[in-house]
């Protein structure tokens, strides 16, 4: 999995590729804390147009970041979601606490 | 119910093999005229039992993993197999939000549940644990 983070307008912005499962949930966890504590910023926003698949490793990833960040007072945003993964948020009801925007722009105006 | 193909595959229990076993039953269930949705659904149950024998079936220490896939003339069976630490209550387990970690959301056997038409699950305390899934199709959908 290729994950690239940048910040921009105080959000930390976090582009994924690949598959999130077991396998890269430590590598998410690391990279995105390490950006979020070096950073300083509260807001994050979860870009996965590259990201093809997901399961409760991948998702319990995301909610962990959720935790983390509201307890700092930010929030999550996530964009460019697939619909095989969007049909997992769906199910699992992360959808009804992290907020679904049309484009990175969109989501940089909502904040 | 006669069997029409099968693949057993044993690899020792690395993240990266979850991928692989993923990607494998997907290939596997493309014998069948399933919906792509199927598929993904398969890709998710999947990957959740294997993650399950990865991280609680073994955890630290590597084991051999069995995954076993069998196509009959209704249905598409995935067994996945691990001699790690069993599973105290079973029922406690499947339970949405059961989990003993907070990274992890507790919905591996719902998910598996939800995505496949069976679920079976037998587990012994120090033996280890076989999860049965079986998905199933309608025979005027095969190639």
């Amino acid at each position: 999995m290729n994950i690239s983070t940048i910040v921009r307008q105080g959000v930390l912005i976090v582009r994924l590729d690949g598959e999130l499962d077991m396998h890269v949930a430590d590598e998410f966890r690391r990279k995105v804390d390490d950006a979020i504590d070096s950073s300083g910023v509260k807001y994050l926003l979860l870009n996965l147009k590259g990201v093809a698949f997901i399961d409760s490793s991948g998702l319990g990833v995301i909610l962990g970041r959720y935790k983390k960040v509201t307890s700092l007072g930010g929030k999550v945003l996530v964009t460019g979601i697939r619909p095989p993964v969007a049909r997992l948020f769906e199910f699992s009801g992360v959808q009804k606490i992290i907020k679904m925007c049309a484009s990175e722009t969109e989501a940089l105006a909502n904040l | 119910m006669a069997t029409r193909n099968r693949v057993k595959m044993i690899f020792p229990s690395n993240s990266e093999n979850v991928g692989l076993a993923r990607i494998t039953a997907a290939a596997f269930a493309a014998q069948v005229d399933l919906t792509l949705n199927d598929i993904e659904e398969i890709k998710v149950a999947v990957s959740e039992a294997i993650s399950n024998s990865v991280i609680h079936g073994y955890g630290e220490q590597m084991g051999d993993i069995e995954f076993e896939m069998v196509l009959t003339e209704d249905c598409l069976e995935f067994i996945v197999i691990d001699y790690g630490r069993g599973i105290a209550d079973i029922d406690l387990a499947r339970q949405p939000s059961y989990s003993s970690d907070p990274e992890r959301m507790g919905l591996g056997f719902v998910f598996m549940e939800s995505f496949m038409d069976k679920l079976l699950v037998e587990s012994e305390i120090g033996k280890g644990t076989t999860v049965k899934m079986t998905k199933n199709y309608s025979i005027d959908q095969t190639h």
